[in-house]
């Protein structure tokens, strides 16, 4: 059975620019769904029992398999003049959703897995940083977070101390917000969207909003998929599959409070699918 | 030198890589072969009419087979050898392992038992081999240094995980994946860590 909450939550099925009449199948939750072009353009997505509802955000098409209460989430700064949209293809990583998501908003791992990208030995220290459940927007936030990075993005030139906002608005994305070194003051904007395949499976399609006006856009996409492929055989060796929502024998620490929230969160909604509830 | 490059390409890594053994700087450039599949555009079908990655541009000079360039790199060198057969088992590994991962993780079509049966068949003839090896008291594919031919075959079995086909029955292919990974010089790609646990 699979959690009402999850039913009605919405979830990235494709990049949509690519999407033909043709259209092309894929899975969400485990039920077989096709994306495909109407007549008029517009993009639709039919599960087993019809159309379902759809978005088109962020460059990609969004469906939910069940009757969502609330409208898919919007990042306003994005929509900013001048930022450049880069939706970065599709990963598929043997990983629960969920799994993909809290990796996203971990710190602490960067100098062992990013190395000399976004973090270095001997700056390993997560300082301490604030987490909320936002009870008016219904959002896990992680703000004043802050780490030493040698490249923390491909604009780039040395090492510097970087600023990071994490937001989870939906069960299976994350927002990232980092100090944006083209231009301070302003905030870079990278997401994971992650398309729930199976509980354990699951396609991975990185965005980002940027002011970068000089890179090239194939150098800011193999920046990104650099990062996370780094990520992707980690992700497909922790055991276990599943992401355990009750304290057991993983103990968190204080660089893991994103993650307390995250699995908390998740836990009060009933969002359990790529869970499991019996302490690991 | 130019190299059309990849981050997540296996081929264009043993370029990457070999260069970085030798000390040879190379200009990349990247090109977005996923989600963009701009090595079937006009910039690289002008470089390299079958529209494969990488390509390597050395003056008047474009190569566009992976061996060519390891051996192009390495002239004049005790990086190169003269046995054939390991350049192609790295050819063996790429259209086995290699798809398998293309398959696993960017949405390749490929008939994905077939291809893993197929990379596992190379494994056990590579652990075969290294054993004997070590049973000769060394560690590389066919010399007592590293040769292209260890570079050649290195990023597609260490990759080998990301498409589903396990490295915990070769203790000899993953010896020898470790002395490749402590050559002074080694750089990582996504998927192959560095290694930090020999460190003091």
């Amino acid at each position: 059975m699979i959690p009402q909450a999850n039913l009605d939550a919405w979830y990235p099925v494709a990049m949509a620019a690519p999407v033909t009449r043709a259209g092309q199948e894929t899975r969400l939750l485990g039920m077989p769904i096709r994306v495909f072009r109407e007549n008029d353009g517009s993009i639709a997505v039919h599960g087993p029992a019809g159309p379902l509802p759809v978005r088109q955000r962020f460059d990609h098409v969004w469906a939910s398999p069940g009757n969502p209460a609330q409208d898919l989430f919007t990042i306003p700064q994005a929509e900013a003049i001048g930022r450049r949209h880069v939706p970065c293809g599709v990963v598929r990583v043997k990983c629960s959703p969920l799994r993909a998501v809290e990796n996203f908003l971990d710190i602490a791992h960067f100098p062992f897995v990013h190395t000399d990208v976004l973090g270095a030995e001997p700056h390993t220290e997560v300082n301490r940083y604030e987490v909320a459940i936002r009870d008016d927007v219904d959002e896990v936030w992680a703000t004043k977070v802050t780490f030493y990075q040698p490249q923390a993005a491909k604009s780039a030139a040395g090492g510097i101390t970087t600023e990071y906002m994490y937001r989870v608005p939906a069960p299976t994305a994350a927002v990232l917000y980092k100090t944006c070194p083209a231009r301070p003051g302003e905030w870079d904007v990278i997401t994971i969207f992650v398309q729930p395949l199976a509980e354990d499976l699951c396609d991975v399609w990185p965005w980002m909003a940027l002011y970068d006006d000089t890179t090239p856009t194939a150098e800011l996409i193999a920046f990104q998929q650099m990062i996370f492929l780094q990520d992707r055989s980690i992700l497909e060796n922790q055991i276990p599959r599943l992401l355990p929502l009750d304290p057991g024998m993983e103990v968190p620490t204080q660089a893991d409070m994103t993650s307390i929230a995250y699995r908390r969160w998740l836990k009060r909604h009933g969002l359990t699918y790529g869970a499991q509830m019996v302490a690991a | 030198m130019i190299l059309y490059d990849y981050i997540l390409s296996a081929s264009c890594y043993k370029v990457r890589l070999m260069a970085a053994l030798l000390g040879v700087k190379l200009d990349l450039v990247a090109i977005d072969f996923h989600p963009g599949r701009e090595h079937k555009g006009p910039a690289i079908l002008a470089l390299n009419p079958s529209g494969t990655l990488p390509v390597l541009v050395d003056g008047d000079l474009a190569l566009t087979e992976t061996g060519a360039m390891l051996a192009h790199l390495a002239r004049g060198t005790g990086w190169l050898m003269d046995d054939p057969r390991w350049l192609d088992m790295a050819g063996q590994l790429n259209l086995s392992l290699g798809l398998a991962r293309l398959h696993d993780m960017l949405h390749y079509p490929a008939d994905i038992t077939t291809v893993r049966r197929a990379g596992v068949l190379c494994l056990r003839q590579l652990e075969a081999h290294l054993t004997e090896r070590r049973w000769a008291g060394q560690i590389f594919l066919c010399a007592d240094c590293p040769t292209i031919a260890d570079i050649a075959c290195f990023p597609n079995v260490a990759l080998a995980p990301d498409g589903g086909v396990s490295l915990d029955e070769y203790p000899s292919i993953r010896l020898w994946l470790r002395a490749v990974r402590a050559l002074p010089g080694f750089i990582e790609m996504p998927g192959i860590h560095r290694m930090h646990e020999n460190r003091a």
